[in-house]
């Protein structure tokens, strides 16, 4: 909401400055995103006269004009047909900013002859809407003085105003907020009712009363005479950004601004036969004042005449019936339209308007009449001529607001804060209520331009907005006793296991939510997720899977000149379209070699022992249990002879493993991918670590053995199955068993040698040397009998 | 000059002569070893008689001592030769580097969700959570924004394809949805803070179409906007690490709080420099408020008996004010650069008790 300080200055009476305004309008609510002077930033430039005006020698219109600065006399070449001799103007000279260049002015030569400047027009320094000519100053103004001494400083106010103040859309709105908050006196014009100089012909019907548009008013004035409105009002239009149109539009926009009160004119010679306000029929037309063609349907509130529909009630008129130059005879609509019902409409046919906002937010129904009808008509007549008709009224103004029940201590209660319940009375009166009190209990009746206003929580918030929300005490939050656990279980899982993988050297990411359906594609398990308004045609789909954000993200990173890295992140993927249908999920993927260069470590290219490395310490840090299988279940996008699955009985908890070539070729990413995810919300809950869930520590008190044995076994033996038999062979005296040499050479054939060693702890005395034997013969026939594997001699 | 003189003599010479380990233990064979000439000598002691022998032991003896004594010195010395040519040999240029290790990072949005948790945490808030895709219920209506409410324009919401029961859900453009679902679940006492993705139909050099947010809400019988109003100085004080922080709340309008605010810090923006904590200007920072009775109304919650508050930060806001991050596109662009320069160690963990930041060492 723009607005310039003069504008504000006609209803509310106040010493005040910009600043001081500016500050009390954030003060009460109404922010305020920035305060401009047009004037400041073109401040240098001067008044002069123009003391020689002679014609251009190369050219049929331009001057070349000799100016005074009271200093200098300096040649200026002038295109403007007002420019001659004996007039003051405004010069910028070179180095002086012009706001509609958005530059400073450069020295320049024109057809051959030299400038030493400009002669300025309105539209050049974004001071008015004129640009016939250059600005002629009054013959009193002083030359060499600064352009500030002709044009008064009016800066102009931008307030960004909350969906609930439509109150305030409105230099008027805001006078009488900021009067209310005890800044200034609020100016309220006179509203005298124009008599009607003679009675209309024209038929108008409201089939929406019930629907939409419960108060409808015409008016007719004629013999109006249209044209340019008066400079003034042009300015001030042009201030808050809006074209200057014709004296009949310009006053509709003036209204709008001035009271919230959307109007609308039509030229009544264009209109055929009865006008009726009824809802639309589905694919009706319309030609709207922005140039565009809407498609209309039924439930959207429209004035329709015999050839149709001629303006969407308001949203926005038509083309066809607006008023132009000639226009001699109008229509004046004021009207009364359900917030909701014009919100429906401008959402569906997305269409903006000033009239729009206002309504949707809610205007004040009783302006409809009084500042409607009778004072719009009235400058219509000043400024076009013209006589009235009576007020063609349908419908009626809405009821009156209930009073609502308010009991002065809830501000109290509510903000902790003492105000009285006279200040309390004092600050709702000053903002239109009407109060009476019975018992220390207030009934309070909103003023019709508050629409927002339906509850004590409200007036709650309208005392406090008055008294002054920095007048607020700070109180400290009491805190409850004992000590609790702040994270879910699962929450905390989550940051060990984050902090574990950047720990293990990986770069945390956060990727979007969403991702190209053709990439999902590639790692689909269910039907997509797809956005049905996506950004871009990349972001269409919830992601089924965080891999091929992070693939990408990958590529990105080869492609920026960093061919090695690990990226990893915890987040949401969704297997459904409702609410919960998604999983967390902690994914971490290396690509390119998995070390830097180094003059002592050989690089090698990551692969599946790399994933399982980081899948197994996802795990531990999560606190997943120690009895998991590995399993060869891993879903397509994994390379399938060099990936794996993590379980505890039928639950997935993890899949690790290289990226399928195929995967990585969809992607263009020409380097290896490994990867895990791990599947947090599948993990069985963690055993607490104190009381009972801690085992107490027993240490052996003889020294433990080591013993190596070398095993040729078929090549396709899974080492797990040699580990896990020589495990299982003693549990009490074998408590660990590595693997500590694998060798798969032709020589060996369909055989391969796969060598571990054993830790053989003594428990009730030292072993002997037969005795140690004996276990590692145990060992030999438990892992032969388990996988066919012969002791290699 | 006696003959045992003279072999001591040449004895002790050989022995200084010795210039390995090994040459070293020859001369102490051939002196002290079994068959040794000091060793015949003494042998034939046994053979002299009873006065002689005592005095030609007690000298025997004494050259014997003397040349183990030497020997032992020699021997120290010699060993201590080897070790130093050793060492001299073993030398090597340090300045090589060192082998690689990996050291990640925590992306700074993480930390400083850590860090929030941490503050509010220490004022008794629980973390909760709630699900991404949302139904228009707990995102909007239970919120006090019925359809067609101009509130929801304030908001650029993401529609999902497909529908249950004839309705069609959303990705959430808020985390206040997830006081809802707390409240369903929860009877008052409730005090949570509830971080997440959020989402919003927007992408420009401010405005992404993914951010964080953190949500607040207490509600019980007595909490009112002046602790509304402390527990958020509390937290900027505590987040940004300053002695004092001016604070200012401004009313302001959101459908789901009533009385609304919004609140400012004070900072500095002097040459372009932002500074929190000093100078005359301001920043938005959240906005808050207390929960609006028809919030409660539609969590079965009776808005005579209970009230609170509810505010709403921005995670990703916050990050790149403390931790002067210019870009928030940079965010989600998983540039390695980026998340090395902006990013913790893995053992900078947050905690109210150590200290907010720096307490993770040095970034490699």
């Amino acid at each position: 909401m723009k607005f310039t300080l003069s504008w504000l200055k006609d209803f509310l009476d106040t010493d005040a400055g910009a600043d001081a305004i500016a500050e009390r309008l954030t003060a009460i609510g109404l922010e305020v995103e920035e305060v401009i002077d047009p004037l400041a930033a073109i401040k240098n430039l001067i008044i002069v006269s123009v003391d020689e005006c002679a014609p251009h020698p190369d050219s049929d219109h331009l001057h070349v004009l000799k100016v005074n600065t009271g200093k200098e006399l300096l040649q200026i070449v002038c295109g403007a047909p007002n420019a001659r001799a004996g007039m003051k103007g405004v010069l910028a000279r070179p180095g002086d900013y012009i706001p509609a260049f958005g530059e400073k002015l450069k020295a320049s030569k024109i057809r051959g002859v030299e400038s030493c400047g400009m002669m300025c027009a309105e539209d050049e320094l974004g001071i008015g809407p004129d640009h016939t000519g250059i600005i002629e100053c009054p013959a009193d103004a002083v030359v060499g003085a600064s352009i500030t001494t002709v044009y008064p400083s009016d800066p102009v106010f931008d307030v960004s105003v909350t969906p609930n103040r439509g109150d305030c859309m409105s230099v008027y709105g805001i006078a009488r907020d900021l009067a209310a908050s005890g800044l200034g006196t609020l100016k309220t014009p006179e509203i005298k009712p124009v008599s009607a100089s003679f009675k209309t012909d024209v038929k108008l019907v409201n089939e929406a009363v019930e629907t939409g548009a419960p108060f409808f008013t015409l008016r007719e004035i004629k013999n109006v005479k249209n044209g340019p409105s008066p400079k003034w009002l042009q300015d001030r239009l042009a201030a808050v950004g809006l074209r200057p149109i014709s004296a009949l539009v310009d006053v509709t926009n003036y209204f709008n601004i001035t009271f919230g009160r959307p109007l609308h004119v039509f030229d009544a010679d264009k209109v055929k036969g009865q006008i009726t306000v009824r809802s639309a029929k589905n694919g009706e037309k319309l030609l709207a004042l922005d140039g565009r063609e809407y498609t209309l349907s039924e439930g959207m509130v429209v004035i329709a005449d015999e050839n149709g529909v001629e303006s969407i009630g308001g949203v926005m008129g038509g083309e066809i019936s607006g008023c132009q130059d000639n226009t001699t005879r109008v229509l004046l609509e004021s009207a009364y339209f359900e917030p909701e019902s014009i919100a429906k409409t401008g959402q569906k046919l997305i269409l903006t308007s000033d009239s729009r906002q206002r309504f949707e937010r809610g205007i004040d129904p009783a302006s409809t009449i009084g500042c409607g009808s009778e004072l719009a008509a009235q400058m219509i007549m000043d400024l076009c001529g013209g006589e009235c008709s009576e007020i063609i009224i349908t419908g009626k103004e809405p009821e009156k607001p209930a009073p609502i029940s308010f009991d002065p201590k809830r501000v109290k209660q509510l903000c902790g804060i003492d105000i009285s319940a006279s200040e309390c009375r004092d600050i709702l009166e000053r903002l239109g209520c009407s109060v009476s009190v019975e018992n220390e209990i207030f009934s309070v009746v909103r003023p019709t331009w508050r629409s927002d206003i339906s509850g004590a929580h409200d007036l709650v918030e309208e005392i406090l907005r008055i008294y002054g929300y920095d007048r607020l005490p700070a109180l400290e939050l009491p805190r409850p006793t004992g000590v609790h656990g702040i994270l879910l279980p699962n929450q905390r899982r989550e940051a060990a296991v984050r902090r574990a993988l950047a720990g293990r050297g990986g770069y945390q990411t956060i990727t979007w939510s969403f991702m190209a359906s053709k990439d999902a594609d590639l790692f689909r398990t269910a039907d997509p997720v797809l956005i049905a308004n996506p950004i871009s045609a990349d972001l269409n789909e919830m992601r089924p899977n965080l891999l091929p954000n992070l693939i990408t993200a990958a590529r990105s990173n080869i492609v920026k000149g960093m061919p090695d890295g690990c990226l990893f992140e915890i987040g949401p993927q969704f297997f459904g379209f409702k609410p919960m249908e998604q999983e967390t999920v902690a994914c971490l993927i290396r690509f390119g070699q998995n070390s830097p260069r180094h003059w002592a470590v050989p690089q090698r290219l990551v692969d599946v022992f790399d994933a399982k490395a980081d899948v197994l310490a996802a795990l531990d840090a999560a606190e997943a249990p120690q009895n998991v299988q590995i399993t060869r279940e891993a879903p397509a996008w994994y390379h399938p002879g060099r990936s794996g699955a993590i379980k505890i009985g039928k639950t997935v908890l993890a899949y690790f493993g290289e990226i399928h070539p195929k995967i990585l070729k969809a992607l263009d990413v020409k380097t290896a991918v490994c990867a895990c995810e791990v599947f947090l919300d599948h993990l069985p809950p963690a055993k607490k670590k104190h009381g009972k869930g801690q085992k107490p520590l027993t240490l052996p008190s003889f020294t433990p053995i080591l013993r190596d044995l070398a095993f040729l076994a078929p090549r396709t033996t899974e080492a797990e199955k040699i580990v896990s038999a020589a495990k299982n062979t003693d549990k009490t005296l074998i408590t660990d068993v590595s693997v500590f040499d694998l060798y798969e050479g032709d020589a060996l054939g369909d055989k391969k040698s796969i060598a571990i060693q054993l830790t053989i702890q003594p428990v009730e005395k030292t072993m002997t040397d037969e005795e140690i034997e004996s276990v590692c013969r145990r060992v030999v026939g438990a892992v032969s009998a388990a996988t066919g594997a012969v002791l290699r001699s | 000059m006696s003959e045992l003189d003279t072999l001591q003599t040449q004895l002790l010479q050989q022995i200084e002569n010795a210039s390995t380990l090994a040459d070293l233990d020859s001369v102490r064979v051939s002196a002290l070893g079994k068959k040794g000439i000091i060793t015949e000598k003494m042998k034939s002691l046994g053979a002299m008689a009873p006065e002689e022998r005592k005095a030609a032991g007690q000298q025997f003896n004494a050259v014997k001592n003397a040349l183990a004594e030497a020997i032992e010195t020699k021997k120290q010395q010699l060993e201590e030769a080897e070790i130093n040519a050793r060492l001299a040999r073993e030398a090597v240029d340090i300045t090589l580097p060192a082998r690689p290790e990996k050291q990640g990072r925590i992306h700074p949005l993480y930390q400083t969700y850590d860090e929030v948790v941490a503050i509010f945490g220490q004022m008794g808030f629980e973390v909760a959570e709630g699900p991404d895709i949302e139904d228009d219920f707990h995102n909007f209506t239970a919120l006090n924004t019925p359809k067609n409410h101009p509130a929801r324009q304030m908001q650029d919401t993401f529609y999902l394809n497909g529908e249950e029961n004839g309705e069609k859900f959303i990705v959430r453009t808020q985390t206040s949805a997830v006081q809802i679902r707390t409240m369903e679940k929860q009877t008052p006492p409730v005090r949570v803070i509830v971080p997440g993705r959020t989402y919003r139909c927007d992408y420009d050099a401010t405005h992404a179409p993914m951010f964080h947010q953190v949500e607040g809400l207490i509600v019980d019988k007595e909490t009112n906007m002046a602790h509304l109003k402390g527990c958020l100085t509390e937290f900027v004080k505590t987040f940004f690490e300053l002695d004092d922080v001016p604070v200012r709340f401004r009313p302001s309008f959101f459908p789901f709080t009533e009385p609304s605010a919004e609140m400012d810090i004070g900072c500095s923006r002097t040459g372009g420099e932002l500074k929190i904590g000093v100078g005359n200007d301001w920043l938005e920072i959240l906005g808050c408020g207390m929960v609006h009775p028809n919030v409660l109304k539609a969590c079965h919650i009776d808005p005579d008996v209970y009230q609170g508050f509810a505010f709403g930060i921005g995670l990703d806001r916050l990050a790149m004010l403390k931790y002067a991050i210019p870009d928030l596109r940079m965010f989600f662009e998983s540039d390695m650069r980026w998340i090395k320069h902006y990013g913790f160690v893995a053992l900078d963990i947050p905690s109210t008790g150590s200290g907010l930041s720096m307490t993770g060492g040095n970034k490699r």
